[in-house]
């Protein structure tokens, strides 16, 4: 009994371990970890203000209702309406931002994607790195490029508060261009870079959420989900042994 | 009321008199051996799976829209608006992955306890149509969420088809109902998915069970516990070593109920993508028929198969050698009670030769799990900067065929012409706790 309880708990740890670098594989390769906590909820409402006061501009989140983010976020529905609500829409409907499609396509190039599944699709430390890897490129249309995704169609909006980054190249091998070394703020902003950080880090929190904003009910719920189904297993334990006496003690 | 329930169940059984006999005879009076270990609880909790599948499922096709346009939204619509809906679609989303495990678990436990060997092949013949039946039911359940996995998964895995010889190109566009996936095939394979394949596989697990119980459970002993002495407290004429199934393993088969929802539970409270290998990246980006992933690869229970399809290059001018391979690898599996010919059952009793060989089987097996999945062409250059990786994956990837397909050769070999060195069988079944 003894062995097979030993086995039971080795099988459990086993599975355990084998999900660790299953989990550790969620972001991409060469990203600097993000480091979100989609259940803090001071930095998704400062997420949410960042992304009404410079993202929705171009990006929607369709799949987002202005109702659900009130309450997600504790806000009331005046505070959403009048903040985050420029398009007239009601409090029941999605996140849809302005922009006429037609001229996306002629100042960008394409359209600004929808935003609600970004953190899904690509993965927060994407978001947090690329916010962050913004640099001036005057061969561009728009004056900007980005090292994490080269030859963006995106501007850097966050530029008031970040500052001006430029890149600094390595040398170039023969007949290449000469790859960028290191990213450097030549002109200041209105936030500290540490500042600026933590910026980027409550947007990518707040898409984190909207990406699944059923993630903030699924944890708290689920603690008390696996407590019980513990307890249930440990009673079945005992009821499996009760039963079993018998079958021991007969050999 | 004990009186209200003996009248109901004394008017049942007159007018159906066959109902308990056949509980008893499957339940009550099913004598399995008393040895089973924690090998046999993949087989209930392989049932236990397929029931939380079809009930998840219904509910899911309560909000679900079969056609191109809506899928993806209303998959996103049950992740938020539904209530519950989050749930039920993580339950029915990590409920498909872990049936998977649970079943490679049970046929890994048929090979090492030589379940499938006489007079049992047509259980195993059956289980392997069960999961040939799966493979597809998972397939399909995978395109209907219409992601762009969804889209160039199903392209990669139809397009299969094409390799066949003359009607190839004809019979991709027969099954996808256009030139591409499109709605079309997104209905039709709802269609299989929730209808057809989930019909044949209920029948054919009652076969499975039927044939199990008409031969009786085998057990980690590999003895006959139905040749051995007879007698036991409940009954004079069945096996000693025999115990009723209700409700002996029906409480144990709880126990491992309960263990495996807790495991169940963590990853859908707490890893539902579980890192991208049970709900993929690319998989939360709408269809798009003109953009590519960077990698496209099936989901993890495919990657084996997928590895041996990619591994085994083409000749003669045509790429059917791979899917010859990849559905050849499934057969030989089907084949295993006449390819092996040994007398003994267990892994406990065989020779150092079949251990080796079937460590050799895990290994590749798991190895070309990860060349499939696209781990190796990461690793690879992670580990060795300056290497040539496709020539590197290649030669690993290969080599792994090689150990897959070996087990079999070897193992014909090695019971045909009495190279086996067994120990001693003992008479009566061991208890090791």
């Amino acid at each position: 009994m003894i062995k097979r309880a030993i086995s039971s708990i080795a099988l459990a740890l086993g599975l355990a371990v084998a999900t660790i670098p299953a989990l550790a594989n969620e972001g991409g390769e060469g990203l600097a970890p993000a480091g979100t906590n989609v259940a803090d909820r001071a930095s998704l409402q400062r997420g949410a203000k960042l992304f009404f006061n410079y993202c929705v501009g171009c990006h929607s989140l369709k799949y987002v209702r202005y109702s659900r983010l009130a309450s997600d976020l504790g806000l009331s529905e005046e505070e959403v309406m009048t903040n985050f609500n420029f398009t007239g829409a009601k409090f029941g409907e999605p996140v849809i931002s302005h922009m006429p499609a037609d001229d996306a396509k002629a100042w960008f190039g394409k359209d600004p994607p929808d935003l609600s599944l970004e953190a899904r699709a690509k993965g927060v430390d994407f978001i947090y790195n690329y916010l962050n890897s913004f640099y001036l490129d005057p061969s561009r249309p728009v004056g900007w490029n980005n090292t994490v995704f080269p030859n963006a169609s995106m501007p850097n909006v966050l530029w008031e508060l970040q500052g001006l980054q430029t890149a600094v190249h390595g040398e170039a091998a023969p007949g290449q261009e000469a790859a960028v070394e290191k990213l450097e703020i030549t002109t200041p902003g209105r936030m500290t870079p540490e500042q600026f950080r933590g910026a980027t880090r409550d947007l990518a929190t707040f898409l984190e959420y909207t990406a699944e904003p059923a993630a903030l009910e699924r944890q708290s719920i689920g603690v008390w989900v696996i407590l019980f189904l513990a307890g249930l297993t440990f009673l079945l334990y005992l009821l499996k042994h009760e039963y079993w006496k018998d079958v021991h003690d007969s050999h | 009321m004990a009186n209200v329930f003996s009248n109901i169940a004394g008017w049942v059984n007159e007018r159906a008199p066959g109902l308990a006999p056949m509980y008893r005879k499957h339940m009550t009076e099913y004598y399995a051996p008393k040895n089973f270990n924690i090998w046999y609880y993949f087989g209930s909790l392989a049932l236990l799976v397929l029931v939380n599948q079809i009930v998840t499922g219904i509910f899911l096709t309560m909000n679900y829209k079969t056609s191109a346009l809506e899928a993806f939204n209303s998959v996103e619509y049950i992740m938020r608006d539904v209530e519950w809906g989050w749930l039920i679609r993580y339950m029915h989303s990590t409920g498909a992955s872990l049936f998977f495990v649970v079943v490679f678990l049970h046929m890994f436990r048929g090979i090492m306890y030589g379940s499938f060997k006489r007079p049992r092949e047509l259980v195993w013949i059956l289980g392997m149509l069960i999961f040939l039946v799966l493979m597809a039911e998972a397939f399909m359940g995978y395109v209907l969420p219409w992601g762009n996995m969804s889209f160039w998964g199903a392209k990669v895995i139809i397009s299969l088809f094409g390799t066949i010889p003359f009607i190839g190109d004809a019979l991709v566009q027969w099954i996808m109902g256009d030139f591409l996936p499109a709605d079309a095939t997104l209905n039709r394979f709802f269609a299989l998915h929730v209808i057809a394949l989930p019909l044949v596989l209920l029948l054919l697990v009652v076969l499975h069970l039927a044939a199990l119980h008409e031969v009786g459970s085998n057990n980690p002993d590999g003895v006959d516990v139905k040749h051995g002495p007879k007698g036991n407290r409940w009954d004079a004429e069945k096996p000693a070593d025999a115990i009723p199934f209700h409700p002996y393993y029906t409480v144990k088969d709880l126990f491992g109920t309960g263990f495996f929802l807790t495991i169940a539970a963590f990853i859908i409270f707490f890893a539902p993508t579980f890192g991208g290998w049970f709900l993929e990246h690319d998989n939360f980006t709408p269809a798009n028929n003109l953009v590519t992933p960077s990698h496209i690869k099936p989901s993890w229970y495919f990657t084996p198969f997928y590895a041996i399809l990619r591994m085994i290059p083409s000749f003669f001018g045509t790429a059917i050698w791979g899917v010859i391979g990849m559905f050849g690898a499934i057969l030989l599996l089907a084949l295993l009670p006449w390819i092996d010919k040994g007398e003994v059952r267990s892994v406990r009793y065989r020779g150092l030769g079949f251990r080796i060989a079937l460590a050799v089987l895990v290994v590749s097996f798991l190895a070309l799990g990860l060349v499939g999945a696209g781990v190796t062409a990461e690793l690879i250059p992670a580990w060795f900067p300056h290497a040539d990786v496709t020539t590197w994956e290649n030669a690993f990837g290969r080599l792994m065929v090689l150990g897959y397909f070996g087990f079999f050769v070897f193992l014909w070999v090695y019971t045909r012409f009495g190279f086996e060195k067994t120990k001693p069988v003992p008479e009566r079944v061991t208890m090791h706790d």
